[in-house]
C-alpha cells in the first residue's frame, strides 16, 4: 500500500494490545485495532481484502488516542484511515453496512464545504435529525439570524466574522482543489455506487439516504 | 514525587508561542455552536490586550471533519490547508493561530508528513498553484487559540473581576479540564504540556484561582468519532463514551468543565441533556448538570463579560449554578433576548434537566 499514513503509522507492532485497551471504539463495537495493525503488517492480501469488505474498519472514531500510548509509536488510527481510503477506491466499501454510510457522509459534508465553505453549517444542521442538540438548538434553529446577531456573529454576512458568507471566488477555488486532487472523482464514484444500491433495493434516493442514516443491525455491538 | 514527575514531563513539552502578530483561522463547529466564543477571543486579544490578530473572509474550512469522516482524500485536505497557509503569507503573516482542534491536529500531521516526504510537499505546492494561483508557504509558528489564551493567562488574571473561587466558601472551584484528542495525542511536542499531562487548560485554571480535578477517564475521548456522530445510527458510540467520562468524574463533584476543542463542549453539554432526559440521571447538584465551557467563555467570565454576551444561554446545561458560585451577577429576564432587547421567545424547558 502506497498510502503515506501507512508509512507514517506502522513500525513493527508487538501485539501488546495497548491500543485496544484504550480505544473508545473497542468499548462500544466488536473491534480490536491491534488485530488490524497485525494483519496489515503481515501483508496477507486475502486478509486485507477481507478487512476492506468488512464493517470492522469503519468502527474507529479517528480520535488517535492509540498513537500516544503505543510503545512502538504506531498509529492504528492512521492505518485504518488508509484502509478506508483503499476500501473506497476499490469499491469494497459497498460490501459492508458501515462502509455504505460513505454515501451519506460524502454527500452531506461535501455539500456543506462546496456550497458554503464550511464542514458544519448551522442552516443545514437540523433539529429534526439532531434531537440530541436539545430544545435549546430547536429554539436557535427557529431564530438563527437573531441569535447570531445577538452574539456578534456574521451569519451569511459580507466581510469577516463568525459564519460569514465565504465569497464565491473562494468556493470556486475549493472546487478546483477537489477537481485536481481526486475528490470530485471520488464523490462521483461513491454517489454512483450508492444510487446503484438504492435501485437494487427498489428505494428512491431519499429513502435510501434515510435507511443509511437511521438503520443499524445489532451485530456491531460489544454488549 | 509524582507531582515532581509530572512537572518534569511538562518541562519537556514547553512550546514556543510568539507573543503577537497572528493570522487567525476560524472553526466550523465553534462558529456554528459557540460564535460568541470566537467573538470573545478576538475582543480579549485585540481590544483588551492590544494584540495584532488578523482575519480574512477568504479562508475556509480546513476540510478536517470531512477528512476524518473519510469523505475527502488526504491530498485534497492537504491542498486546502496549503491554501490557508498561502493566505497567511499573502497577508504578510508567519504565525498561524487556529480556533479548531481538529484543524490544529491536521495541520500538525500535514506539516510533519511534508517534512518527511518533500516530494509530497512539492506535489501539494503544484496543486495549489494550479487550483488557486497561490504561492506555497508554511507557518513559522503554528498554535491553537487556547495556546494563546494560555500564554496571556496572567495578563487576563491581572485584569480579572472574578475568580474561579466559590464566593460563599472561599474554596477554589473544582474544575475538570478536557483536552481535545487531536490537540496533542498524535504529536505530544506540539501541545503545551504534551499528551499525558497537557498544561494548556490547567495553566489557565490555576492562574484564575481554580483547582483541577484528576479522575480516571480524564484523557478519554469525548466520543465525537466524526462518522460515529454524523450518522444517527452510529451515535450510540458518541453517547456511550461521554457517559463513561461523566460516570468517572461524578464522584469528584466537579463544579464545571473547561474544554479547548470546539466539539467537546457541545458533546459534553448535549449528552448530559440526553442522559438526563432518557435515564433521569444528572451529574451536577440538585438536578442540574455540570456546566461545560469553552476556554474563551471562562476567560470572558473571569474578565467580567456579561454571561449572555458570551452566549451561555445557548448551552443546554444551565450555567447559573456556576455563575452563583463565582458571584457573577446576571439578569434572568435578559437571558433569551435578541439584539437590543428584541423578544425572540425562549427554548422549551427540558423535562428532567434543571
Ligand atoms: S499498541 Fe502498538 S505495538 Fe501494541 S498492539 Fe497496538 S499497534 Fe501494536
Ligand atoms: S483512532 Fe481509532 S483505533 Fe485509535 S484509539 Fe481512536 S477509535 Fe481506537
Amino acid at each position: 500500500m502506497q498510502d503515506y499514513r501507512i508509512k507514517e503509522g506502522l513500525n513493527a507492532c508487538i501485539n501488546c494490545g495497548t491500543c485496544t485497551a484504550i480505544c473508545p471504539a473497542a468499548e462500544f463495537y466488536r473491534y480490536d485495532p491491534r488485530r488490524i495493525v497485525d494483519i496489515v503488517q503481515h501483508q496477507d492480501d486475502a486478509q486485507i481484502e477481507e478487512l476492506l469488505k468488512s464493517d470492522t474498519i469503519w468502527y474507529c472514531g479517528e480520535c488517535l488516542s492509540c498513537v500516544t500510548r503505543c510503545p512502538r509509536k504506531n498509529a492504528a488510527g492512521l492505518i485504518i484511515m488508509a484502509l478506508r481510503s483503499l476500501s473506497i477506491q476499490t469499491g469494497f466499501f459497498m460490501e459492508s453496512e458501515k462502509g455504505r454510510q460513505m454515501y451519506l457522509l460524502c454527500k452531506d459534508l461535501n455539500s456543506n464545504i462546496l456550497n458554503y465553505g464550511y464542514c458544519v453549517y448551522p442552516r443545514t444542521f437540523k433539529y429534526k435529525e439532531h434531537q440530541e442538540a436539545g430544545v435549546v438548538w430547536k429554539w436557535e434553529e427557529e431564530h438563527l439570524d437573531d441569535i447570531f446577531e445577538r452574539l456578534g456573529g456574521n451569519l451569511d454576512g459580507e466581510g469577516a466574522g463568525a459564519m460569514r458568507k465565504i465569497p464565491q471566488k473562494d468556493l470556486d477555488e475549493l472546487k478546483k482543489i477537489y477537481d485536481i486532487t481526486g475528490a470530485t472523482q471520488m464523490l462521483e464514484n461513491v454517489r454512483a455506487a450508492g444510487l446503484k444500491k438504492a435501485e437494487e433495493l427498489g428505494l428512491t434516493e431519499e429513502e435510501y439516504a434515510k435507511k443509511l442514516y437511521t438503520e443499524s443491525s445489532n451485530k456491531h455491538f460489544n454488549h | 514525587m509524582i507531582y515532581e514527575g509530572k512537572q518534569k514531563i511538562w518541562a519537556d513539552y514547553q512550546k514556543e508561542i510568539p507573543e503577537d502578530h497572528y493570522f487567525y483561522v476560524r472553526s466550523c463547529i465553534r462558529q456554528s455552536f459557540f460564535p460568541a466564543s470566537e467573538v470573545t477571543f478576538l475582543d480579549i486579544t485585540r481590544n483588551k490586550l492590544g494584540k495584532d490578530i488578523f482575519e480574512t473572509e477568504h479562508h475556509t474550512t480546513c476540510g478536517g471533519i470531512a477528512y476524518h469522516s473519510d469523505a475527502i482524500p488526504q491530498e485534497t485536505a492537504m491542498t486546502i490547508i496549503a491554501r490557508q497557509f498561502a493566505l497567511m503569507k499573502k497577508y504578510g503573516y508567519e504565525n498561524y493561530v487556529c480556533s479548531c482542534i481538529t484543524s490544529f491536529g491536521l495541520y500538525c500531521e500535514t506539516m510533519e508528513t511534508w517534512r518527511e516526504y518533500p516530494e509530497l510537499q512539492e506535489k501539494i505546492a503544484d496543486n495549489l498553484w494550479k487550483s488557486c494561483h497561490l504561492e506555497f508557504a508554511k507557518p513559522k509558528f503554528l498554535v491553537h487559540a487556547s495556546d494563546l489564551i494560555f500564554k496571556y493567562r496572567n495578563q487576563i488574571a491581572a485584569k480579572s473581576k472574578y475568580k474561579l473561587v466559590n464566593v460563599k466558601t472561599g474554596e477554589p472551584l473544582r474544575v475538570v479540564e478536557h483536552i481535545g484528542c487531536h490537540y496533542s495525542k498524535m504529536f505530544p511536542s506540539k501541545g503545551v504540556g504534551g499528551a499525558e499531562y497537557p498544561y494548556v487548560l490547567v495553566g489557565m485554571v490555576e492562574a484564575w484561582g481554580g483547582q483541577i480535578i484528576d479522575y480516571p477517564e480524564r484523557r478519554h475521548c469525548c466520543g465525537f468519532g466524526f462518522r460515529q456522530y454524523m450518522i444517527q445510527s452510529n451515535r450510540g458510540y458518541s453517547l456511550s463514551n461521554t457517559h463513561k467520562k461523566f460516570e468517572s468524574m461524578e464522584p469528584f463533584k466537579p463544579d464545571m468543565i473547561i474544554t479547548n476543542c470546539p466539539g467537546c463542549p457541545y458533546f459534553l453539554d448535549r449528552w448530559q441533556y440526553v442522559i438526563a432526559e432518557t435515564e433521569g440521571k444528572t451529574y451536577g447538584e440538585n438536578g442540574h448538570g455540570i456546566p461545560v465551557f469553552t476556554y474563551e467563555e471562562v476567560a470572558g467570565l473571569v474578565m467580567g463579560y456579561d454571561p449572555w454576551d458570551l452566549g451561555l444561554q445557548t448551552h443546554q446545561v444551565g450555567v447559573e449554578p456556576l455563575l452563583d458560585k463565582m458571584g457573577i451577577p446576571y439578569d434572568p429576564a435578559k437571558k433569551y433576548l435578541g439584539k437590543n432587547g428584541k423578544n425572540i421567545g425562549e427554548p422549551e424547558k427540558p423535562h428532567c434537566l434543571k
